[in-house]
């Protein structure tokens, strides 16, 4: 019976909009409303226990991440998130804050990637709370609230992942046919009633970029972008994309570069 | 100026072929892909192997060129198969239940979906992106509105056919469509097409009630 949450809670949201639609477009509108209203955003609560998280000594190791490298130095958060992805040299890759995130809790606390990976996001059809990365994700993600994203574009790599990104985004691939392109390169167009962001139109992934990490009420917790990349693919009925893979984060500097001087406007919160 | 621009921009066009599309990355996006998926048990990595209709599709930016567009119609059409009785209207019934359908083919370790869960097989999962019977407001739109489909047409061998070959593989006649090549690729048998084609042509089905 728990399967079928998904679908179940699915269907009731299309149900309360499809009502919403026959009284008018006016309690729909109300209902966008509520979401903005920021004082009411529980993603404030992840971002708290994201911040004792990273302020407290974890891992075998048992040192904080206070020294992990966003790209602005050791320590530095503030307007960090705002400015990736990037490169890193000690990676010798591009990184978004996510698999950023991965790799200091592996370097500096010694903790085991795979095992990490093993769960990176809460299970919604059981009522979970964030995972530990996901609370890191969103209390990172907020000390960029207000800035302008201004990912760099210097280093060959960041070059090379915002076009190797964007041509992964026409990718067709899997039973459906499907590529990102297929739902996200028109203005206006659903999936029953959920609007989809128009990533060629910028205003539109503007709003979408700079409200995430966002609460997802829906799924009763806060989700990073990594999650979105995976939940894409999911219902493009591929295998399940890598968490802070080459591909997941060729897609996010794409996206991000289409989003670019766009303010952060965090914890964001969505359906 | 201008017309030199107009001419160059041209030329360009030509020699590229893809212009919109710009360079082809394919290579480097093939690579990226085959290291970029969790591998293991219920993670199906065939299923990111482009076949030539998704390559063209792909690095074409769904506009291919004049010549591209015949091949592929021509070769998704030679994929199009008809039920065994070869009854190409089957039940508008049945074929009501799996325009709502939304189960099925999806993998991996995180949310797999359940065989057992899905009486019928697959849906088709229609209204994800065309409207059909009207009194169902939850539609999408990035399909055109399929809503007295049948009511326009009528219901001639020809209509049945069309509608049939455009359910079981859309690029037979739409090169690079946005549609999922339905009967094709697995989601559905010949049979549940059938019943599809039922469902949008029939005068008995809903989708053509006033």
């Amino acid at each position: 019976m728990k399967r079928n949450l998904p679908l179940m809670s699915a269907t009731t949201f299309a149900l309360a909009f499809a009502s919403s639609f026959a009284t008018g477009e006016a309690s729909v509108e109300e209902y966008r409303a509520m979401l903005a209203d920021k004082d009411a955003n529980p993603g404030f609560l992840v971002i708290d226990q994201g911040e004792i998280l990273f302020k407290t000594p974890r891992g075998p190791r048992n040192v904080s991440l206070e020294k992990c490298d966003f790209g602005l130095g050791p320590g530095k958060l503030k307007g960090a998130y705002a400015q990736l992805p990037r490169y890193f040299k000690d990676t010798k890759r591009v990184q978004d804050l996510e698999s950023r995130l991965l790799t200091c809790m592996v370097s500096l606390q010694g903790f085991d990637e795979a095992e990490i990976k093993k769960k990176t996001f809460a299970d919604q059809r059981y009522n979970e709370t964030n995972t530990e990365i996901e609370m890191l994700a969103a209390y990172v993600g907020y000390q960029s609230n207000g800035m302008k994203i201004e990912p760099p574009l210097k280093h060959p790599a960041e070059k090379e992942a915002l076009k190797v990104g964007e041509a992964y985004f026409w990718n067709r691939h899997g039973p459906m046919d499907f590529s990102c392109a297929t739902c996200h390169a028109e203005d206006g167009k659903r999936v029953r009633l959920q609007g989809l962001v128009n990533v060629y139109n910028k205003k539109d992934i503007q709003a979408t970029m700079t409200a995430w990490p966002t609460y997802r009420v829906s799924h009763g917790v806060v989700r990073n972008m990594q999650h979105r990349m995976w939940d894409c693919h999911w219902q493009m009925r591929t295998p399940d994309i890598d968490f802070g893979s080459p591909a997941s984060t060729a897609l996010i500097s794409f996206l991000t570069h289409q989003a670019k001087g766009g303010t952060y406007d965090l914890p964001g919160m969505k359906r | 100026m201008k017309k030199s621009t107009l001419i160059i921009s041209m030329l360009l066009a030509g020699a590229f072929g893809v212009a919109q599309a710009g360079e082809d990355h394919s290579a480097k996006v093939e690579k990226m892909v085959s290291v970029s998926f969790k591998t293991g048990e219920g993670q199906d990595h065939s299923r990111l192997v482009q076949d030539e209709t998704q390559k063209v599709c792909s690095v074409t930016r769904n506009n291919p060129s004049d010549k591209q567009a015949a091949a592929i119609n021509e070769r998704e059409r030679a994929t199009i198969k008809y039920p065994d009785d070869n009854k190409l209207m089957g039940d508008w019934k049945n074929g009501e239940k799996l325009v709502k359908g939304g189960f099925g083919m999806r993998i991996g370790t995180i949310e797999p979906d359940k065989k057992d869960k899905q009486k019928g097989g697959n849906g088709g999962n229609c209204y994800a992106c065309h409207a059909l019977d009207p009194k169902e407001v939850a539609a999408g739109n990035i399909g055109p509105s399929l809503t007295g489909f049948g009511a326009l047409r009528g219901a001639s061998d020809d209509i049945v056919k069309y509608t049939y070959d455009k359910l079981y593989n859309a690029q037979a006649t739409v090169a690079c469509s946005s549609m999922p090549r339905m009967g094709h690729n697995g989601i559905l048998t010949a049979t549940q097409v059938a019943d599809i084609t039922a469902y949008l042509v029939s005068p008995e089905s809903p989708l053509n009630k006033k």
